[in-house]
């Protein structure tokens, strides 16, 4: 099945159920809470599992040189991003801590960089298309791929296009590459998953905050602006 | 013997000064390498002992915290219409979830490494942001931000943010959807049954 179908019939399970839509920023809630339960069982069945395997059987430092390796084949795109929204600075120091980790960090798996003080970004397309004036658009939950916006959405081709791991050939490569950095990135996440469900009344809800948040302490650099004063 | 009690009383009362006055960015390391301190000497807290962390973080984290304040910014424009018993029982329940959510992630703690930000700000800042960066062995550097105001009774932690996400803002939209469905009596209902549960699947040790 293809994934376009994949998301028409979960968009047709979700029209079944006719739950009031509660948030503006969140019409198709119906829809997205069935590919949120999808994504759940998925989770459940094949990822996390998978991610716990990951964590168990290897030294926090080979995860630790993992994660630099495909973090460090990120920053080029990511220099790219900071260079469509003016952050020439930014972009320079992305330059810089690829030069560093690829040379001296053994293709990445060190990050020397952020050592001497060149910071890991944090950069898309979607940041881009919000830093040049595109609002969120509607809440969208993607089959697999999780959380995202309208607008993240129709960025996220050009991201495939900027990620060396994509265009990796041979084939079989570019898929070993992509199970190994989506494993690794879900451990990551291991704690954090556990949070949620621990922490939320609504899981679906509370993902859906946390994710909006976080996009826009992304799009800012981590300094959105303040939203309200303390109350008493 | 009535000036000896004099001079204790405001020997104490220089004390409890002293403690006000401690800068909010100091304020936070302290309370942070204190409780890690505690937990690497703690074969049980290291273990993951519920119990044992959830007295911790009561005796350790709970006093600089305005959970009231927390309360209240969560439950938003409901705060208002809300009684005096109510509000009681929305900030007991809110605490209680906050605390045992704060247990699970804190065993965590022994093996990780924090870099205190300084903190730039006027003496007549009432209201600051403390920045840590909590690093651990094997996962992404994550950047903890304490937003903090000036009480009385010195420095209150009233907002804690997790790589951008807020927990007063992340709670808001929860609590106004049990508001708005059950009454503010259908979220202290809905805030006691998910303690009860999450009570219920502790280990017990």
């Amino acid at each position: 099945m293809s994934a376009r179908a994949l998301i028409l019939v979960l968009a047709l399970a979700g029209a079944g159920c006719a739950s009031t839509p509660s948030d503006a920023r969140d019409p198709l809630e119906g829809v997205n809470r069935a590919v949120f339960a999808f994504n759940d069982k998925t989770d459940e069945m094949v990822l996390r599992p998978a991610a716990r395997l990951y964590r168990n059987v290897t030294p926090s430092g080979l995860r630790d040189g993992v994660r630099n390796f495909f973090n460090n084949l990120d920053d080029l795109y990511i220099g790219a991003n900071n260079l469509l929204q003016g952050k020439v600075e930014q972009a320079m120091s992305d330059l810089m801590r690829i030069a560093v980790n690829t040379t001296l960090g053994f293709f990445g798996v060190i990050d020397w960089a952020s050592d001497m003080g060149l910071e890991k970004h944090n950069e898309d397309f979607g940041q881009t298309l919000a830093r040049w004036g595109v609002g969120d658009g509607v809440y969208l939950v993607l089959p697999l791929l999780g959380p995202s916006t309208l607008r993240d959405t129709a960025a996220l081709p050009v991201d495939w296009e900027g990620d060396p791991v994509y265009w990796h050939t041979p084939v079989d490569e570019r898929n070993a590459l992509t199970v190994m950095r989506t494993v690794a990135r879900r451990a990551d996440l291991l704690g954090a998953s556990r949070t949620l469900e621990e922490a939320a009344l609504d899981r679906y809800v509370f993902l859906r905050e946390a994710y909006l948040q976080q996009r826009r302490s992304q799009i800012h650099d981590g300094r959105p602006p303040r939203e309200r004063p303390p109350a008493d | 013997m009535k000036r000896m009690l004099a001079c204790a009383a405001l020997a104490l009362a220089a004390g409890a000064a002293q403690a006000q006055t401690t800068p909010p960015d100091e304020l936070v390391k302290q309370v942070m390498l204190d409780i890690q301190r505690i937990i690497v000497e703690d074969k049980d807290l290291q273990s993951g002992d519920r119990a044992k962390t959830i007295r911790l973080i009561e005796d350790k984290a709970l006093p600089y915290f305005n959970y009231v304040g927390m309360t209240a910014l969560a439950v938003g424009v409901h705060w208002r219409k809300a009684t005096a018993e109510q509000k009681k029982r929305l900030a007991e329940e809110f605490r209680t979830l906050l605390v045992r959510t704060y247990a699970s992630s804190l065993s965590a703690f022994g093996d990780q490494k924090f870099e205190f930000r300084p903190l730039r700000m006027k003496p007549e800042d009432t209201d600051v942001t403390v920045q840590v960066r909590v690093l651990q062995p094997g996962s992404q550097p994550v950047i903890v931000e304490y937003d903090m105001e000036r009480t009385s009774r010195g420095w209150k932690v009233y907002d804690v943010r997790v790589a951008g996400i807020s927990l007063v803002v992340n709670y808001r939209t929860e609590f106004g959807n049990l508001v708005r469905d059950k009454g503010i009596d259908g979220l202290i209902g809905a805030l006691a049954t998910k303690n009860k549960s999450l009570a219920a699947a502790e280990p017990k040790k």
